[in-house]
């Protein structure tokens, strides 16, 4: 199975083992994706993470941008501002990038 | 796409089977479908939203706390029976607080669960389009 820093990932490059996640995991992600990560997907990486703490599960896409929208402001919570941050997708590769796995309903 | 009414019926308790947290995870997708979804819980199926539960001993997600994502997914019609509840000895201040936003009333937060009779639930149930059991 394939490997970033030591932590498998299954074949769509999700993390197996939630618990493996770490930032220098998350930076070798963005690497491979060719994405720098700025101060602005490290606002929404941690979004993502805390949310999926608290509900256990990753938002599909509607949800998120909804969610981002109330904690940080509708300049942040709207589906072109996140794609500029995550061009294949805020759920998918943002979820990937935080160690979350792929969105349930995410289609 | 016209709106179809799904109801999804949860007659299991939370763990031991996959039926509950199938369920959850289905209602999840269809929610990316934009339907008219409700849920309904009876029998052992109202342990699903019982308040202050901890999987920790049973090394398994505690996917109860996905309950509560529910109400930002549109999903704020949660039926329970009220005989099924009375049978094992819980009320309705033993379900966790699920709450969801109303839209049309300046966001105001409001209850997505209701206590029902199993008369009023077979009354709600014949005006679904689809009914799927768990």
């Amino acid at each position: 199975m394939a490997q970033i820093c030591g932590a498998e990932v299954d074949e769509e490059g999700f993390l197996v083992d939630l618990k493996d996640w770490n930032k220098d995991i998350c930076i070798q992600m963005a690497k491979d994706d060719e994405v720098e990560l700025t101060e602005e997907h490290w606002g929404v990486i941690d979004f993502l993470r805390d949310y999926f703490e608290e509900y256990q599960i990753a938002p599909a896409v509607r949800v998120l941008t909804k969610a981002i929208a109330k904690k940080m402001g509708k300049d942040k919570g709207n589906s072109k501002y996140l794609y500029s941050l995550f061009p294949y997708g805020p759920g998918k590769q943002g979820c990937r990038f935080a160690g979350l796995p792929k969105p349930t309903g995410c289609i | 796409m016209a709106t179809k009414k799904f109801m999804y019926l949860n007659r299991r308790s939370s763990f031991g089977t996959v039926y509950a947290i199938e369920s959850l995870e289905v209602v999840l997708i269809a929610a990316a479908f934009e339907q008219d979804v409700s849920l309904a819980f009876m029998d052992d199926g109202v342990y699903q939203i019982v308040e202050g539960q901890n999987t920790d001993g049973i090394g398994m997600k505690n996917f109860s706390k996905t309950f509560h994502a529910l109400g930002d997914y549109d999903i704020n019609k949660l039926y329970v029976s009220k005989e099924s509840l009375e049978e094992r000895g819980l009320s309705e201040s033993d379900l966790m607080p699920l709450v969801y936003e109303d839209e049309d009333d300046d966001w105001a937060e409001k209850s997505s669960v209701k206590v029902v009779t199993n008369e009023e639930l077979k009354a709600i149930m014949s005006e679904q389009d689809v009914c799927l059991s768990f």
